[in-house]
């Protein structure tokens, strides 16, 4: 038998070309740990309404300034594609659309629904 | 072709448990929140979308609305459980020193629920309170 270190590993992160399914997979686990973080943000809107006017003020202040608003249109973008991409996630649960040309099709159509939707709704909240 | 989609070991269909020892708990929970965020999330984006501008009475008088409390805490609690699920596979995945693993996943739990928990509390304070 072969000693372990001489084994065939399988290919190495750093040296792997990167493909759709791989990049739209770690976007998810991305999207998602930067989602959780964004609960802070949740947590303190809502403790600012449950105080009062004054701190609730603030909030929105620091909300709608040009840093606050460009963490609120990140917040957006990854709520967007881990919801679609969590669809995405939902059919292939189920046994749905495994095949690789649709695992293409729907990645693409996640990107390009995730992109859509968040310029959608700032676009509707700003206008 | 449903015998394609049987990845499991006869003995493990019998326990029903795999490496985690609790089965498909995990897993299953994280699908059923994944299910309930979808329309809770796109509600929450377009009632916040409708308050844009809104001053601070408008938004308390939103939050009032009973429809709107209980679908505020139905979405806390289904965001902070599916959270609390995905980040604690984050870190069984990158976390490899044993100790250090099970550490930071009690302590991440503790904070979301403790998080989860403020929330709920900031939501009945501004509908219950005076």
């Amino acid at each position: 038998m072969m000693p372990a270190s001489k084994r065939p590993l399988s290919p190495h992160l750093l040296i792997y070309k990167p493909q759709l399914t791989s990049v739209l997979s770690i976007v998810h686990r991305g999207t998602g740990v930067a989602l959780a973080g964004g609960l802070l943000l949740v947590v303190y809107w809502l403790m600012a309404l449950a105080t009062g006017p004054d701190a609730f003020g603030n909030a929105q202040r620091i909300m709608g300034s040009w840093i606050g608003n460009v963490i609120l249109f990140g917040f957006t973008f990854a709520l967007f594609y881990h919801l679609c991409n969590g669809i995405r996630h939902l059919f292939w649960d189920a046994g749905l659309g495994l095949d690789l040309k649709t695992v293409y099709a729907s990645g693409w159509s996640v990107l390009a629904a995730s992109i859509v939707l968040s310029f959608v709704t700032w676009f509707v909240a700003l206008v | 072709m449903k015998s394609a989609l049987k990845f499991r070991t006869p003995i493990n269909e019998v326990r029903g448990l795999g490496s985690a020892k609790d089965g498909t708990h995990h897993w299953w929970l994280q699908r059923v929140t994944a299910v309930a965020l979808v329309p809770l999330s796109l509600w929450l984006v377009a009632s916040l979308v409708s308050l844009v501008g809104a001053d601070y009475q408008s938004v308390v008088i939103w939050v009032r609305s009973p429809v709107v409390t209980v679908l505020l805490i139905c979405l806390i609690g289904a965001l902070f459980h599916h959270a609390q699920l995905g980040l604690q596979v984050v870190l069984e995945d990158y976390v490899h020193t044993e100790w250090l693993k099970t550490t930071s996943i009690v302590l991440m739990k503790f904070t979301a629920l403790v998080l989860g928990l403020a929330s709920v509390l900031a939501v009945l304070k501004v509908s219950l309170g005076g």
